[in-house]
């Protein structure tokens, strides 16, 4: 039971509420930025992106081998555990599936990594099935490397912390090993609609 | 990367406020008694739950403001205009109010003497902290209590404030820390004006072969450019860390 905080109340719309996991609230049109190092600056003539780990033949695209992969366009909400959402978000990339497809996955898990170090797990469940992908444009433009570019994970259903920037490929794993921010408290699946936001959550 | 976290669960904690002063001409100290508070680093931050009577709840995240040395929580809270929480915490709440929160959260943005002792001081790497407005926040936790452990890790800060009466932190600012103002000086001002940029951060902030642990907090488009400057300048990317804030009236 909640503590009750007298002449508090609501101050934003309610029209979206259907949309607003709970302890969310919407930014509108902001995007916020948040990231715990500097943007990477990766050139793209030396930028690919990799699925490596528990897999029978690992799979390895450059730039331009990317950009030829078959394209997905998808309009989502997303959700950062910092408490904002923001509805309808358009990107555009290659759903995991595709880049999963001729890998020949053996384990349950996946791990990803980014420039600058990052790294974040999830159960192979949350990026298959049409549930995730790697994004390289969002809005009809080039994704900006403050967000994420040139080429990010895209997880919607979960936390944005799992949408890691800067993804340089997929580590399939045979275990659940914790990511970043998992190591340092934060919930290991992070879905916003049960509130996961923290380890025990 | 360390991997030492602890995993436990946080539960919301009932705190009451026990003041609510003025820290500068917009920002409110919010000082809480916290029923099982667990300790914390300088640098972590809270959750702030509050709920109507309709049961509508916000959540909000807050750095702490205070040492783990002194028992109470400090929160420094800016009252964003048509904001739904700090209106609330800076206006509404009166001493003897109760709200609720969790916490700490956060292992990353953190630096504590406790974690230098290992290290003999000659070679102990100095700490850089870099702060825009309320960005300040941690950092004063992390000044306070560099201070009440006697730690000699050499610590300087970088602050970037509005005007002098936006200047948070009184005595706890020393000889280490430089303020700047970016919206005008009052006549005696002695030290520098304008934003954080490359001079400035040459002039007042550890060089590169000094090799600093760097630490950045505030509004998101500060951070992100004060974060390209330093790796211009010749800073790992890897000695640099981030954390932003920002309300919905933030540019982002």
């Amino acid at each position: 039971m909640s503590l009750v905080s007298r002449r508090f109340g609501r101050r934003r719309s309610a029209t979206t509420d259907d949309r607003l996991p709970p302890g969310q609230y919407d930014t509108g049109d902001l995007f916020p930025v948040l990231s715990a190092g500097p943007t990477p600056r990766t050139p793209l003539a030396g930028w690919d992106l990799v699925v490596r780990g528990e897999v029978a033949a690992p799979q390895t695209w450059t730039w331009e081998e990317f950009r030829e992969l078959p394209r997905e366009s998808v309009s989502v909400d997303i959700h950062c555990v910092t408490k904002w959402s923001k509805f309808g978000t358009r990107w555009e990339g290659v759903s995991v599936d595709t880049l999963l497809a001729d890998a020949g996955v053996e384990g349950s898990y996946v791990v990803a990594f980014c420039d600058g170090g990052y790294t974040t797990n999830l159960p192979l469940d949350d990026v298959t099935d049409g549930r995730a992908w790697v994004v390289d444009t969002y809005d009809g433009q080039p994704l900006a490397p403050e967000h994420g570019g040139p080429a990010r994970l895209l997880v919607p259903h979960l936390y944005f912390w799992k949408s890691a920037k800067w993804v340089r490929g997929l580590s399939v794993r045979p275990r659940n090993e914790p990511g970043f921010w998992e190591t340092f408290g934060y919930h290991d699946r992070g879905d916003p609609w049960r509130e996961q936001r923290y380890s025990g959550d | 990367m360390a991997r030492a976290a602890v995993q436990r669960r946080l539960t919301w904690l009932r705190a009451r406020l026990t003041d609510n002063l003025p820290a500068s001409t917009r920002v409110r100290r919010l000082v809480f008694d916290v029923d099982g508070w667990p300790g914390h680093l300088p640098g972590q931050h809270v959750d702030v739950r509050l709920t109507a009577e309709d049961g509508y709840t916000a959540q909000r995240s807050y750095s702490i403001a205070s040492p783990p040395e002194d028992p109470r929580l400090h929160l420094l809270v800016e009252d964003l205009p048509g904001g739904e929480v700090s209106p609330y915490l800076t206006e509404e709440m009166q001493a003897g109010d109760d709200l609720e929160l969790r916490g700490p959260i956060g292992g990353y943005f953190v630096w504590s003497a406790a974690a230098d002792a290992a290290t003999p001081a000659e070679r102990r790497r100095p700490v850089q902290l870099v702060a825009g407005g309320a960005g300040v926040s941690p950092f004063l936790a992390m000044l306070d209590h560099a201070r009440r452990a006697g730690d000699p890790t050499p610590v300087r800060l970088l602050y970037s404030a509005r005007t002098a009466d936006d200047v948070l932190g009184g005595d706890l600012l020393g000889p280490g820390a430089t303020v700047t103002l970016t919206r005008g000086a009052p006549p005696d001002w002695t030290g520098p004006t304008g934003r954080v940029d490359g001079a400035l951060l040459q002039e007042h902030a550890f060089p590169p072969d000094a090799r600093p642990r760097v630490f950045v907090c505030g509004p998101t488009v500060f951070v992100e450019t004060v974060a390209t400057t330093l790796v211009d300048l010749g800073h790992p990317p890897s000695a640099i860390r981030l954390e932003r804030f920002g309300g919905i009236g933030d540019p982002a």
